[in-house]
Formats: structure tokens, sequence, C-alpha cells
């Protein structure tokens, strides 16, 4: 394989670069630290009742030292009752793959502290990208819960896609994955449904309150004097509905639970040996990686630079170097993992176009996981890209894309516009995971580009039909647009979305890829057991 | 008489010293285990194992009839002793011999003879070897102030029938002897009855000085220099050095030739120590061990010797092969007895598991120690020697110092924050001690001190692989660690193997136990031992255990909250306490039937009835509050 070789140094512009580049992840990082400020407010009411913080359980829950990947910290931004700032909530959930006992499992915990752990439509969506991931990646899941239910300003977004949540808990047990809840405290009316459907429940005595409906609503209804202890307490689920099968005494002591009923699942005693060459350190720097890719979508760069900091000491095997050359294919390791890379230099032409199908189809030919880097204005087009196809070829390359059964790991780098967000493996496509860097730019075309084309567009009618054209109108029109779809195009509207998995920072992006490589991997060496009806609460 | 195969009765580090000559002489050996040793080094150092009972000593290392059982199942020729157990029981010595097996050790009769030491002072004054000058036959004051002039000043007046410090007075001239005697008098009267007074020449600021003697039974007597082992905390000995490094070597000549002449006294054969106090260049013969000691290495290493070697020559019949103008002292060797006690309660011993030992690297370490192992609690807390030799004094202390320093014993307590302040402190170093400055130096008595905070999580961090990779809300994140037991909450940030604490760079370098820690730019040795979720780091002769904090679940999820259900469905018989009644968790409060079966409900806490709830006849669903105590 060849040693790629790098032209950077760290001269002004890679400073500048560099500066800039950290600049929005440090924008990132600051609305992230504003989540936990906000949830750092309701410690005294926390602390009051002895119970733990909602991320102290997770940290509780986790193999010390292990790394934990949470998705979608910025779910929801700016969305629904989430302003921003004093209301920003990460979703109200925090979802994440980690480790309890050695065994990989999907973490989704209430964010109790902020606005009592309600589920805002995002909330949602980030928890049934949660089930998607568990069920597609083999992970037991374990729920930390202690919600106040859906936020029903927004139940019109909510209720029925949220019967989603408890349709995907029956389907994952009966797919063989083991669910595990802990209730920290309230988990009631429909958040009932969560310990129901659960395989392992475990309830914290005097907090965990489990109920179709509280004491105010029985009463309205049936005239029934009942209080909460007997309604749903963890002693009540515990001796008499059998609703949890194990009761904790407290927080602590229901997490170190959860990690014995992980570990006694013995979850990786089926997991098929993996050969895997030596992981190797790239020669450049992943360091490197923010100040060798401008902020400025218009400075061109080199995506073998991003490759040769990302890569098993910077080898990569070039595939049909001389054709299609914008789109870049090959193959690398990762952490001693085989891997196909797809990335951009450019618009994708047609030759690029099939040369990238034929690879994908090789990867899969060959089992091998495709890595996206997705930097793309999207296909080609003009008189000579049609003639030679660009259309038909695209569809090859989509095709091969979409019908693709090896591990899909995407990062946007940077644009993701048009098709090229489709052939480039966009969510749509199923990413096993798609990460954005925070220069990513999801839509179906630039804000500039659209409003020349609404220009042209508009020209053209008016000249049609007759009519006198008032430039400075057009211009506020054209201008409007462009503002709208730019506000509309950034990482953040598309991580609030939950477009992606969560914007990262670049320097991260080997650690993270390879961190989802061995996901998939483990996910495809392991057998289930699966059944036709999920397991039946006793 | 030839023998070709060793039964070694005994345990430990010098149980494997012994098997490790033996076998590389072509012996054959043969262990002896009690239960708790099952697992143990000796048991693997040796050809053969025999179990001889339970982990008591009284019923395995000290039952001579197992342990000549050991040697008749496993045929051995010989028995070796080791030194403690049965190495001094004349007994034991004679039914080894009784048995038909070679005993390789001195005749019964000798230590017999040294093993009273009333009756071995007489006989070594006997012999001409100096013992503290005294006086026994008291007749009167008269006599007693005649016989101080041969005794020497200072001297002690004590009552014959004394103990514990009463009736005895010191007297530093001879005007104060008539009033000292008379008080003792008086105080002995009261004290025991008996005012039968004695005088003994009080010897101050002595040292511990022993010479090593080797006899073998063809009448060769020779001295093989000596041992200096003044350093002791409460009378046991804890740095041991050779030679001695103040005795004028006139005096060494005067005491070897002592020690000499002790030996033939009593018939010696073999190897043995004649322990002397030595105060300027007056020595006082103390007693003598009929054994191997020890801290015979330090021996072995400045005359280039195997003591265990020349026993078996001995035992076989054969002539020392040496005469004493053949020996010659070469160089310096200083012993540092590692013990596993905790410094800070008072050097109780620490039995327990031992999660990682590795002797350091460039000196001669005894042990008996596995890795990972543990360390029974029946036996001496005494788990290895560190012997350092060098051609000089300060060479050897300052090997042992960098020994001690590198040596990995994780998981139980030490002495070895002791041990490298005696070799650190200008008494030692100049040699200027005496069996009383250790005790009569507290300060040195510690207990290691903790690793920073900083270090010790960036240690951990490093060691658990473990950085913790955090994708987001990365930054520095607040964590709670335990370290040395306290929640500590640190601020940590990590990328890529490197990470920092509190603001503080700290990275962990290689691989293995004995690593590398950068902190802050400044890189030091360090040791690093996994234990569970746990890490022991070690680093700058200070210790610490860090390891994610976890809070302590309170209660186990049947625990008793003071409400007493029913525990099924059924009648309560009678209740029987009201309330206000004073209850504790072991009251019976109610007692119930249920399916036939009457079952007596106890309060489960203390504290007083607040709610009876139900009466005698009452039938109760199953979970139904009967009673309450608040």
């Amino acid at each position: 394989m060849t040693v790629l070789r790098s032209r950077v140094t760290e001269d002004a512009t890679f400073r500048a670069r560099r500066e800039s580049m950290l600049a929005l992840v440090d924008e990132i990082r600051t609305l992230e630290a504003g989540v936990l400020a906000n949830a750092e407010r309701a410690r005294g009411k926390f602390d009051k009742r002895g119970q733990l913080m909602p991320r102290e359980r997770v940290e509780a829950l986790l193999d010390p030292g292990a790394p934990f990947v949470e998705l979608s910290t910025l779910a929801g931004y700016k969305m629904h009752d989430d302003d921003g700032e004093r209301g920003l909530a990460g979703g109200g959930n925090i979802v994440g793959v980690g480790f309890v006992r050695g065994v990989r499992v999907l973490v989704n915990a209430s964010e109790a502290a902020i606005k009592g752990g309600s589920v805002a439509p995002m909330g949602l969506r980030k928890s049934l990208r949660a089930q998607e991931i568990a069920l597609r990646e083999r992970l037991p899941v374990v729920s930390l819960i202690e919600s106040g239910g859906a936020n029903l300003l927004y139940q019109s977004e909510i209720f029925v896609d949220g019967g989603r949540v408890f349709a995907n808990m029956a389907r994952l047990s009966a797919a063989g994955i083991p669910q595990v809840t802990v209730v920290h405290g309230s988990s009631t009316a429909g958040g009932a449904y969560i310990p129901g459907l659960s395989d392992y429940v475990i309830a914290v005595r005097d907090r965990a309150k489990v109920f179709l409906a509280g004491p105010p609503l029985v009463k309205a209804a049936l005239g029934e004097d009942a209080d909460e202890e007997e309604l749903g307490g963890a002693l009540m689920h515990a001796t008499v509905a059998g609703t949890a099968e194990y009761l904790a005494e407290d927080d602590a002591h229901a997490l170190a639970l959860a990690r014995d009923v992980v570990a006694a699942l013995d979850w990786n005693r089926s997991l098929g040996h993996e050969e895997l060459a030596a992981p190797e350190e790239p020669r450049f720097s992943p360091d490197q990686l923010c100040g060798v890719v401008p902020t400025d979508a218009r400075e061109p760069y080199d995506v073998l630079e991003v490759i040769a900091r990302i890569v098993d000491g910077s080898r990569f095997l070039p595939f049909k170097p001389g054709f299609g050359a914008e789109t870049v294919c090959g193959h690398a390791r990762i952490d001693g993992r085989s891997v196909g890379i797809l990335g951009n230099n450019g618009p994708i032409f047609p030759q690029g176009s099939v040369k990238a199908a034929q690879f994908i189809q090789l990867c899969e030919q060959a089992g091998l996981p495709l890595l996206f880097l997705m930097n793309t204005t999207g296909y080609m087009v003009g008189r000579e890209a049609e003639q030679a196809g660009a259309v038909k070829h695209g569809a090859k390359m989509i095709q091969a894309v979409a019908t693709a059964t090896v591990p899909k790991i995407t990062i946007v780098l940077g644009g993701a516009y048009g098709a090229g967000n489709y052939g480039m493996c966009g969510r749509a496509y199923d990413p096993d995971f798609l990460f954005a860097w925070p220069t990513a730019k999801v839509a179906v075309m630039g804000g500039e580009q659209a409003a020349t084309v609404m220009k042209i567009i508009t020209k053209a009618k008016f000249a049609r039909k007759g009519l006198p054209l008032v430039e400075e109108a057009l211009d506020a029109m054209a201008a409007e647009l462009r503002d709208t779809l730019d506000a509309q195009t950034t990482a953040l509207y598309a991580s609030a979305r939950v477009w992606d998995d969560g914007i990262i920072d670049p320097r991260d992006t080997r650690r993270v890829v390879s961190f989802c490589l061995a996901t998939c991997s483990e996910a495809r060496r392991r057998t289930l057991r699966p059944n036709t009806f999920g397991v039946a609460r006793g | 008489m030839a023998y070709d195969s060793i039964l070694i009765a005994n345990r430990g580090e010098i149980a494997v010293r012994i098997a490790g000559t033996a076998r590389s002489l072509g012996y054959r050996t043969v262990a002896v285990y009690s239960d708790a040793d099952a697992e143990a080094l000796h048991v693997l150092a040796c050809d053969e194992a025999v179990h001889i009972g339970p982990a008591d000593p009284s019923a395995s290392y000290l039952n001579a009839e197992a342990i000549l059982e050991a040697a008749r199942r496993s045929g051995a020729g010989a028995v070796h002793p080791g030194y403690g157990f049965l190495s001094e029981n004349p007994g034991f010595a004679r039914a080894v011999q009784e048995a038909g097996l070679v005993w390789i050790g001195p005749p019964a009769d000798a230590i017999e003879a040294m093993g009273d030491k009333a009756r071995s002072k007489a006989r070594m004054e006997e012999a001409g070897v100096p013992c503290v000058p005294g006086f026994r036959g008291d007749t009167g004051d008269a006599a007693l102030i005649e016989a101080a002039e041969a005794v020497g000043y200072p001297l002690l007046v004590k009552a014959s029938a004394g103990g514990g410090g009463r009736g005895m007075r010191a007297v530093r001239t001879p005007d104060d002897l008539a009033g000292a005697i008379a008080a003792a008098r008086a105080e002995a009267a009261n004290a025991f009855g008996d005012d039968t007074l004695l005088l003994e020449r009080l010897v101050e600021d002595a040292r511990h000085v022993e010479v090593q003697v080797f006899a073998d039974a063809h009448g060769h007597v020779v001295h093989l220099f000596e041992r200096d082992c003044s350093v002791q905390r409460r009378h046991q000995k804890v740095v041991e050095e050779a030679p001695c490094p103040t005795i004028a070597p006139g005096v060494r000549e005067r005491m070897g030739e002592a020690a000499c002449a002790a030996a033939r006294a009593v018939g010696y054969v073999g190897a043995g120590t004649v322990e002397f106090l030595l105060a300027g260049d007056d020595f006082y013969f103390l007693e003598m061990n009929t054994r191997l000691q020890v801290e015979h290495p330090v021996t072995e290493e400045v005359t280039g010797l195997d003591l265990v070697e020349l026993q078996l020559a001995v035992a076989a019949g054969e002539e020392l092969p040496f005469a004493q103008e053949d020996l010659v002292l070469g160089g310096h060797a200083i012993e540092a007895r590692l013990y596993a006690e905790d410094p800070s309660r008072g050097y109780l011993p620490q039995p327990g598991d031992v999660l990682a030992w590795e002797p350091p690297p460039g000196v001669r370490v005894d042990h008996g120690l596995r890795s990972p192992g543990q360390i029974p609690a029946s036996y001496d807390p005494m788990v290895a020697k560190l012997i350092a030799w060098g051609p000089d004094r300060e060479t050897a202390r300052r090997l042992l110092l960098r020994a001690l320093e590198e040596t990995v014993l994780a998981g139980v307590r030490t002495n070895r924050a002791l041990l490298t302040a005696v070799l650190r402190h200008d008494d030692f170093v100049s040699g200027a001690v005496s069996t009383r400055w250790l005790d009569a130096h507290p300060e040195l008595q510690v207990t290691d001190g903790a690793v920073p905070v900083e270090a010790a999580v960036g240690a951990w961090l490093g060691v658990t692989g473990g950085d913790g990779f955090r994708l987001s809300h990365r930054g520095a994140r607040p964590r709670a660690f335990a370290v040395d037991g306290e929640r500590v909450v640190v601020q940590v940030e990590s990328r890529d193997g490197a990470a920092t604490v509190n603001g503080t760079a700290v990275t962990l370098r290689g691989a293995g136990v004995r690593r590398r820690l950068r902190v802050d730019g400044h890189e030091r040795a360090a040791q690093v031992v996994q234990d569970g979720d746990a890490v022991l780091v070690r680093m700058g002769g200070a210790e610490s255990r860090v390891a994610p904090w976890v809070p302590d679940p309170t209660a186990t999820s049947d625990a008793a909250d003071g409400t007493v259900r029913m525990p099924m469905a059924g009648k309560v018989l009678s209740v029987e306490v009201t309330i206000g009644q004073a209850v504790t968790a072991d009251t019976v409060v109610a007692r119930v039937e249920a399916m036939k079966l009457e079952t007596p409900l106890v309060a489960g806490v203390d504290g007083e009835v607040t709610e009876v709830l139900v009466d005698a006849g009452d039938a109760v669903a199953a979970g139904g509050v009967l009673v309450v105590v608040g």
C-alpha cells in the first residue's frame, strides 16, 4: 500500500484554518456545556432526594475508563421548547454507546435534571434512532428512566409516532436483544410501558413510580382514593404487580444491579473471534485535521490529506486513481480493520459515479465496511456530463450505496448537497452511523445557488408574461431565499433534527470511525436468538 | 553420612532459599506445606511437596510427627529445619536422627546447651567467653559494695526475684552505690518479699554484633566474621549488615575467637551464630543461635560462600573446605527485611492478597512470594529480604535504597517507608546506631505518603486504557475518584492517550507494572498495578490507590425499614407489642399463621412502636402492614 504524502505544512494558512475550525468546535462544546449547566441547576433537588444526577447515573453505569460515544447531544437545539439557552436540553435524554462490564451497550438515560426529563419531539426522534442502532448493531439496551413523560404542548408531534418506541421495544425483545431498564423516578402513563416492555426492570425504592394513571386521574375516573406507592411504587411492583425484577435501595444500588444484570447476560460468549491486523497510528497526526480542512466551503482541499490523518500508517491503496479522479476510492485500515473509503475532491462526474458504484460493489463482495468522507456539491451537471450519462451512472452509485449490506459509516466533512448526499450515503441511505464535522452543510443546494436559480426563473417568467420586473424586489426575494437556505444548511440545524448522530471534533474522526467499525463488526459476528413474540413479562 | 534428598521442614523465603542451593547441587528436595501454603512458592521451589496439616503452625510446621511422616512418605534422606519452627528443638533433632535421617543442624546436645540462657552463660564464662560482668552472692550490703568494683560502672542493682524494673537502680558512680542498694532492697522487699539483690554491668549504647561460626564433625571451627544487627524495632531486626561498620580490627579478631571458643565449648557442628553486645571495644556474650540466621545472606555476600552448601557438606560428614586464614572479607553487604505490616496500625501484620510482586533488579532478593499470591495470616509477616552488596558500605546502601524503591509489592502494606527512612538517616550513614536507636527515633516509623492526586488520577487514566474517551461533553469534565478511600473530584480532560488532570498534563509511558509517569514535564519511575477498577500507583516513595468513586449502596434490598408486613396472606394469631413500646430488631412484634405455618415476625429495626394496625384474629393480605416501628 502507498504511504500517503502530505503537502500540508503548519504555515499561516494552516494556522488560520485551524483557528477557524477550533472556533466552530468551540461553539458546539459551549452549547454542550450549556446543557450541562442547565442540568446542574437541579443538583440541589437531586441531592435532597438522595438521587444521582442523570449524568452521574450514566457514569456509574458505565465501565470506568471505557469509551462512551454519546449521540446527538444537541438534538432539538432551538426547536420547540428549546431556546438554545436556558431551555437547552439536548433532546431531554442522554443517548450513547458505551460499555457495561465489558459489554457494548446502548444507553438511553432521561435527562431528568432538565424539565424533569420530559420528552420533546426531537428527544423522541433521538430515542427512536437509539432503538434503530440497538437493533441494527445488536446492542443490549440499558435505559435509565425518570421522566415527566411527553411534553403535552407538542403532543401532536409526539403521540402517534411515539407509539413506535413501544413497538420497537417489543421487536427488540423478539429479535433477541435484551433491554434492561432502571426506573429512577416517574415513568408513568405511556411511559409506564417502558418498564412494562423491558426484559429486566430495576426499580428504586420510594422513587420509582410506574402507573398508567396517578391518584388524581384515578379519583376522577373511579372515585377511588389511592396513593402513588399503591399505584406504582417500587416495592409494589417488586412484590405485588411483578413489574420489577429487582428492588434497589437507591440510584447507586440500582446501577450496580444493572451492571450485574448485564454481566449475567454473558453477552460476549457467542461473539466470534475477529482476526485483526496490528493497529498503527497514522504517520500524520489526526490533531492536524483542523488545520488541513478549510471552514470556507469554497476553498478546495485534497481529501487524501484527511485520509492520511485517519488511516493506519497513513497507508492507502487508491482504486482507479486515474479514472474519475474527483471521486476518491481506495482501501486502507483503521485500527487494524480493513475498510473501503470513498471521498470527494469536488462534484461527482459520471466516471466517478461508475467507479464508486464498482468500488462499493467490490467491498460488498469482499464484505468490507465502507467509510464515506462526504464533501460534495453534488453530481456534475452540464451538457458534457449529461451526455456522458450523469443520470444513469449516478443512479448506479445510488443503487450500490442503497443496497450494500456491509457496515457503512458516513462522516460529513463539508458539503452534503443534492443527490451527492444520497450517493455518498447520507442519512436516508441508512449508514450504520453518520457523524458531521462542524463544517457540514446539508441541503438540496447552496443558498447562493438557489437564489440565483430563483432569479433566473423569475426573470424568465416575468419576461414570458411581459410583466415589469422590480429588480430590488427580486433581489430582496433572492436574499431572503438565500438566507433561509443558509440558515437551514448549518451543521447545528441538521444535528438538531437528528439528521446525523452528532457533530464531532474533526480530530476525533479516526477514533469515532474506529469505534463505529468495531461496533458494526461485533454486530455482524454476533448470533442472536430471536423469537416471534418478545419475552412476555411475568 | 551420604544422602541425596532433603526434606525442608520450613516455609517461605528460607525454604525457597535452601531448595535453591540443594537443587543446584543435585539433591532431590521435598517441601512440606500446610493448608494455608498449598499454593505457596516454596512448594513450587521443591521437586516434591507433602501436605502436613492445617494452617495453625502447631499442627503443621511445628508438628514433628507430621514432618517425619512426610519424610517417610517422600523417602527423604535428610531434614533441613531452616530457622524458627523446629530448628532449635533438640527433641526434633533427636527424633530426626532416630528415624534414620540426617539432621542438617547442630547436635541436639549443643542445641540444648545453648537453649537455657542462665546455664549457657555460666558455660561461656567457664570457656572464657566474655559475658556481661555481674555479681550474685548477696550476703549483705558490704559484699555488694565490695563486688561492685569488679563489676564496673555504670552498673545495675537489681532484685534477684525482680522484674518489671521494680527494685532496680542504675548506678553511675561508687558514691551513689550505698544509697541505691538501700532503696532497691526496700523496694524489692516490698514488691517480692525477698530483698536479695544482684549486680550487673549496665551496657549502654551497645551495638548488636554477631559472629557467624561454622564447625565440622572433625573438630574444625572457623568464624565467618561478624554481622551488625543493631537496627531493631522492638527487638525485631530490621536492617543488618556485614561487616560491622564501627568494629576495630583487633576487636573483630577477638570476637571471632570468642565465638569459636563458644562453639567449641558445646561441641558445636554446623552453622551457628554467637551474638554479642558491643560497647566501645568491649563485647559481651548474649546467646548463641544454633541454626542458620535470617540475616545469613550478608555474610554470604561478603565471604562469597554459600552457607547452605556448607551446611549440607558438614551434615554429610565432610570437612570444612577451608581454614580460618583462607577467609577474607570482601566489600560490604546490607540486608533489609521487608515485612507485610501496617505502619499506621502499630506495624500490625498484614496478611492478604499480593496483587503484584516483582523483585527489584540489581540486588539479591530472598523471598517466598508469588505474583499474584497470598500472605497467610498464620505465619511471620517477613516476606522478603533485599540484600545489596557493594565494594564499600555507601555503594551497598545506595543500591539497597534504589532496590527498595523499585520493589513491586502491591496489595499489602509494608514497612518499606521505615526501611528507606533508616537507610537515609544520617546516624545510619555514619554508622552511629545502637540497638535502642530505632526505638528512640519514632519519626522514622513512617507510612508511605500519598501520590499527588493529579499524578494518581493520571496514572489511573493511563492504566485503564481507558482514557474514558468521550465524544461529547468532554472538555474538562469533573470526575469523582476514590483516592485512598477519600472522594476526590478532579477536572479531567483526555485526548489520544494524553490527559490533563486539574490542568496538569499527565502521561503514563511504557507497559507493565514498572512504568514512567510524566507529570507536568517531570518524568519519574512509577509503579502501577491494576486491581479491578482500582489502580495502585507508587511513585517517589509515595503510594496511592485510585478508583472511580462509586457511591456505596446503602443497604440490601431486603433491608428492614421498620414496617412489619404480612409475609403471605394469613391470620394474625397475636400482637406482642403495644404503641410506645421500645423494641429491638429481634423483638417479636406479632405471630401470624399462614398456610398452616405459625411464624413470629420481628421488628427488624431498633426503635419504638408507633403504630399497631391489626388485632389478633384479623385476616391480612400479603404485604399488609401489621406494625410500624419508628
